[in-house]
């Protein structure tokens, strides 16, 4: 049959795979032609790997002989270029890791190959994961398929664009303040970050490790559940990592986030997200009950930016100490040891990188550590116990996933600040550790142009099922 | 407010060679941010009370060691430079 891989879900892709419909070497070349032919222009992926049809023939293997079949068996995935696949280049779109190929699998790699997945490449992103727009490629940046003068979010932006130009079926991403969520609302994808801990980060390039998360950018929120369902779980090779109980359902008590931002912040908040968000809640008011929840009556919340842009650098600043031009990746030689850490650091790696360990530098040197490495932490705190006691009025958070719609390529280059901006609404549940996914929910219309909007979920630790509960009724009702 | 000598200071803790042209632009730009982060300094509260989570001492047990030399290779083969079994890097002292 001929394949319209713009209908296709992992669970029908799945049918028609185990039916016969289609084999999963036909369905791979169905991608990698988009591929070919789209990726010129859009840069979603840094590589397409060359051996992509052997592991389609091999999820065929399987399949003929209804041997170890899974959900994700023969499925086409893209990832993200800071996930470690064994063999393959891996570099987090930085030109300090140029020549690096890795030697194990991530984790998340290994649950997804004992399920026979096809990896089809890696995707763009912001250097180590560090931006909302994957301009910080050291690779060019991504454009968004739904308008190529705008980008497609980021970090994880090649991953959303390879899923949005129907380039892959999903794709993994991280999150370590939004690089997922946020990406998916501006591409019109499903985006999940699991509760911290849930999902291993064996094999992921670290980069605030209190923060990061892996979790897929999917079409539907049933594609999500499915990989993360292959992902989660407890691994000796991530002491973070744990089991979560299977929790039993509770009736759904949605709370709406409304008077959410400082005044002075208000202003970069777009007003069609807002009506946007008042639209989603209507649906949700079709399906559970709504209750208002004030910022004004949860003080902390409103401080998850700035808490986060104090423990991120810091971590960033510690855990980016391992590249130094000698056990990995590049070298700038210089005339001495010492010159060879200044060049190798100082040149190869990019801006935003530079900045952020600068930053974390500060906020951690003598002097400055308790105004704001640890006064950062006891927001955090604050912050946790807050969400605790939302948890007690209802079973969900919503509120939008961005506060705007995709902006335009170089819009907000110049302006760091600007730039942190875009993640407002997705940091809290990093900061707080809770689970978190973004659906699409709509349209902005700018410029003539449909530009997708996401609204954003947060659910308590470990409850990733409200998640997916609230967001198939969403799904289905929006749609 | 940051001076251009507390980002000369900072690049040399962090071992960055920062070129001459970006040091004002980075130093406005830190000075920006930290301007806005500074504002959970307004929040009030005081110590974090050190709770133990649920994940907790997960140092596993120091047996099983895998065979000596058996990710040697690969793990040398991405070093920029190295002789027979070692990284090199330049004289130290």
């Amino acid at each position: 049959m001929k394949i319209d891989l713009s209908k296709l879900s992992i669970t029908t892709a799945h049918e028609h795979l185990t039916r016969g419909d289609f084999s999963a070497r036909e369905l791979a070349e169905g991608y990698l032609s988009v591929i070919e032919k789209k990726n010129p222009e859009i840069n979603a992926y840094l590589e397409v790997f060359d051996d992509v049809l052997d592991q389609a023939h091999e999820a065929d293997k399987r399949i003929a002989d209804k041997k170890e079949v899974g959900l994700l068996t023969g499925i086409p995935l893209a990832v993200k270029d800071n996930i470690l696949i064994k063999g393959y280049r891996c570099g987090a779109a930085s030109k300090i890791l140029e020549g690096y190929h890795a030697p194990y699998d991530s984790t998340v790699i290994q649950k997804l190959k004992a399920q026979g997945a096809v990896f089809l490449g890696r995707t763009n992103m912001d250097e180590f994961a560090m931006g909302s727009s994957t301009e910080n490629s050291a690779y060019g940046p991504t454009k968004n398929p739904h308008d190529t003068s705008r980008v497609p979010g980021g970090s994880s932006g090649g991953s959303a664009a390879a899923v949005a130009m129907d380039g892959a079926l999903a794709a993994l991403g991280s999150d370590t303040g939004g690089s997922i969520r946020q990406p998916a609302a501006f591409c019109g994808l499903v985006g999940f970050k699991p509760t911290y801990g849930a999902v291993s980060r064996h094999g992921l390039m670290a980069m605030g490790s209190s923060l990061d998360q892996i979790g897929p950018l999917t079409k539907t929120v049933g594609d999500a559940e499915i990989i993360f369902n292959a992902i989660r779980g407890k691994d000796p090779n991530d002491s973070t990592s744990r089991d979560f109980p299977d929790s039993s359902k509770k009736p759904l008590r949605v709370g709406v986030l409304t008077h959410f931002l400082h005044e002075s912040q208000a202003r970069s908040i777009d007003k069609q997200v807002f009506d946007n968000l008042g639209e989603a809640a209507k649906i949700v008011g079709d399906f559970g009950e709504t209750v208002d929840i004030k910022l004004s009556d949860n003080p902390p919340l409103g401080y998850s930016l700035a808490t986060y842009y104090i423990i991120m650098p810091a971590e960033v600043s510690s855990n980016l100490a391992r590249f130094d031009g000698m056990k990995f990746g590049a070298l700038e030689e210089g005339g001495n040891l010492m010159e060879d850490y200044f060049k190798t650091r100082g040149r190869l790696f990019g801006k935003e990188v530079r900045r952020r360990i600068i930053l974390g530098t500060y906020v951690l040197s003598s002097g400055y550590y308790d105004a704001y490495y640890n006064k950062a932490n006891v927001v955090r705190s604050l912050i946790q116990k807050t969400f605790e006691n939302i948890w007690e009025k209802v079973d969900v958070l919503m509120t939008p996933t961005t506060p705007t719609p995709a902006f335009k390529i170089g819009e907000k280059t110049n302006d760091p600040m600007q730039m942190y901006l875009a993640d407002i609404f997705t940091v809290t549940a990093n900061i707080a550790g809770v689970p978190a996914i973004s659906i699409p929910s709509g349209f902005a219309e700018v410029d003539g142009k449909k530009l997708p909007l996401g609204i954003q979920f947060m659910a308590p630790h470990g409850r990733e099922d409200i998640l997916f509960e609230i967001g198939k009724k969403f799904e289905k009702i929006s749609s | 407010m940051l001076s251009p000598k507390d980002i000369d200071n900072l690049a040399e803790l962090a071992r960055l060679d920062i070129p001459a042209d970006e040091k004002e632009t980075l130093r406005k730009e830190v000075d920006a941010i930290l301007g806005y982060v500074s504002e959970v300094q307004k929040l009030s509260g005081g110590e974090v009370k050190k709770v133990a989570g649920e994940v907790r001492n997960v140092m596993r047990e120091d047996v099983n060691p895998h065979l000596s030399g058996a990710y040697t290779e690969e793990l040398l083969a991405e070093a920029p430079r190295r002789q027979d079994n070692f990284v090199k890097v330049k004289k130290i002292l």
